[in-house]
């Protein structure tokens, strides 16, 4: 692509470099803002540079937060030794539309995997272990992803923490709500009859 | 178990085409580069969720389309089974069956299994010991839905533990809880995948080996030798013990990925010392047993695609072949063959024979021989 100004040129690689934008729709962007008002597009750059610098993750869960203590954490109305480990923001979110959950979260802020250059170290798992380690802490629910990896880091978190007085649970897999046994896999079928949950349970809800 | 009816739609060479076929043989005459292959390719992937010539997707679309769509209609245990293969440039493979999606192309494996015979099989004693294992792995995982789990599972951590090697070099440093988090799974998984090999071989060589005196008329002893690390040995203890080594190469060299079969003729190793037509009659065998083995683990019979073996084959052995494949032991049958009249003189005196004409992505059926209708 050659470009009548450089200042056009700048702008359009910034936004080619976020994922899944290529070279032309970054273009159509740049164009797109400089059709606008000017304020729009100050605003978005405001915005940007704010988010970045002052944006900050909560001292106790790791969750994204613009105060050193979440919300979630400093809301006296859930159980705060009842902690959820979950991968990222986005698990948080998920879980928090259920309104199911009513303790707090532990953000790893990613899984194990070498093969993306991840490892233990790379993740927040000390700072859970300190905080189980202290003694309050009730029950850990792992709630990562199903799969190879984020079973991984579920069987890491329990050897790291199985020794603590601390009840370990995992978040229950199995068959979606309104799916035809027929069609459900082996692997799911299967666990799914080995995990069975006792039917008062079930009635409760 | 039989397909009744092939639809493509620019899959390859072939714009659209539409094959009705016989319960018996489906002969594909046609001079090379026709397209007969390609027929074959599409009724394999329609058992296996991919091509076996070319196992990119993108690369399997007609020139100058974006999509190509594979449908076939089979016949299993009196039911009726639609199945539907579409592929679209940078989209998700669609796999269906009877109009339902798939969530994942492995729950598709084994429900209509095929066994294909080609020129290129003596690679399997020629190359390398990963086509050995595949070949294992690939009849194991068509009755045996738990095996293909492990072995993807298995795989999927080899790499991880490599990855993870590699950064410990890297990095000069090493962690024991961050690769015991790996060696424990993958001790418990291959201990498992071990035993399902062994236990797979032990019923199976039996077969192969009736097969060969048969093709063979019993001038030669054949065996097939499993070797694994984890033969008698604790899988964890390999582990450990190859622990020193693996840090300093760098990958992992211990495990169910090193297994090897040693296919022997007379006790020695055929690939070093057998003949050509040994070695086909050797690896013919192998296909006739897994024919054998996969149709009594499922209880019905298998397609048989034979891909130019006519052409590469001495004479008294296509003979030999042609009356075993005759037996009431083998149901639907897809050849190829590039001579009409030699075709015809090996299947003097079958029945229930259909013969398509192949040339330029286009399909002739004219064969007047046909006991079944086209109705369907
Ligand atoms: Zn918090």
């Amino acid at each position: 692509m050659n470009f009548s100004s450089k200042l056009l040129e700048d702008a359009v690689n910034e936004f080619a470099r976020l994922p899944g934008v290529g070279k032309r729709s970054a273009l159509r962007l740049v164009l797109h803002l400089l059709r606008q008002e000017e304020a729009q597009a100050v605003s978005l750059g405001e915005s940007l540079i704010k988010m970045r610098k002052e944006l900050s993750y909560c001292k106790s869960c790791f969750n994204i937060s613009d105060t050193d203590i979440c919300e979630i954490c400093s809301d006296s109305s859930r159980d705060q030794n009842l902690i959820c480990v979950v991968e990222d923001i986005r698990d948080v979110m998920a879980i928090e539309n259920t309104q199911q959950f009513k303790g707090v979260y532990h953000v790893l802020g990613g899984i194990i995997s070498p093969m993306n250059g991840i490892g233990p170290d790379d993740l927040n798992i000390d700072s859970l272990i300190s905080k189980v380690n202290q003694g309050e802490i009730n029950e850990v629910i792992l709630a990562l992803n199903t799969t190879l990896e984020g079973d991984t880091t579920n069987f890491f978190l329990f050897k790291k923490l199985k020794d603590a007085n601390v009840e370990i649970t995992t978040i229950a897999r199995g068959i979606a709500v309104g799916d035809e046994l027929e069609y459900v896999d082996d692997v799911t079928l299967g666990r799914c009859m080995i995990n069975r949950t006792p039917y008062e349970t079930v009635l409760a809800r | 178990m039989h397909l009744k009816k092939l639809s493509l739609v620019n899959f390859k060479n072939y714009e659209h085409a539409e094959l009705n076929f016989s319960t018996g043989f489906n002969c594909f005459v046609g001079d090379n580069g026709g397209g007969k292959t390609n027929l074959l390719d599409a009724i394999y992937h329609l058992s296996f969720c991919k091509s076996f010539i070319n196992p990119i997707d993108s690369q399997n679309i007609k020139h100058n389309t974006d999509f190509y769509i594979i449908q076939g209609n089979f016949e299993l245990n009196e039911k009726k089974e639609q199945i539907h293969c579409g592929f679209k440039k940078g989209k998700k493979k669609q796999f269906q069956r009877n109009k339902k999606e798939y969530s994942r192309l492995a729950d598709h494996i084994g429900l209509l299994p095929v066994v294909l015979v080609s020129p290129e099989d003596t690679m399997l004693i020629q190359e390398g010991s990963d086509l050995r294992r595949k070949f294992i792995d690939t009849i194991i995982a068509q009755f045996d839905r738990v095996y293909l789990d492990k072995l993807i599972s298995y795989n999927r951590i080899i790499s991880q533990r490599n990855a993870l090697l590699k950064k410990f070099a890297e990095a000069r440093s090493f962690d024991k809880d961050a690769i015991d988090v790996w060696d424990e799974q993958l001790v418990e998984l291959g201990m498992v995948i071990h035993e399902k090999r062994v236990a797979f071989l032990h019923s199976f060589t039996p077969i192969f080996k009736k097969h060969f005196e048969f093709i063979s008329q019993g001038k030669e002893e054949v065996s097939l030798e499993y070797r694994s690390q984890l033969a008698g040995e604790n899988f964890k203890d390999v582990l450990a013990e190859a622990m020193a080594k693996d840090r300093i190469v760098q990958y992992s060299t211990a495990g169910i990925h090193r297994d090897d079969l040693i296919c022997t003729l007379d006790e020695y190793p055929i690939k070093k010392l057998g003949s050509q037509g040994q070695r086909k009659s050797f690896v013919i065998a192998l296909k006739l047993a897994q024919y054998d083995f996969l149709k009594s683990e499922k209880g019905y019979r298998p397609l048989l695609l034979l891909d130019d073996i006519f052409d590469k084959l001495d004479p008294s052995r296509v003979v030999q072949l042609m009356e075993l494949v005759n037996g009431s032991d083998f149901g639907q049958i897809f050849i190829t063959h590039t001579h009409e009249e030699r075709l015809t003189a090996v299947l003097e005196g079958i029945d229930d024979v259909k013969i398509f004409q192949v040339g330029g992505g286009m399909v002739k059926d004219y064969s007047a021989k046909s006991i079944t209708d086209d109705a369907t």
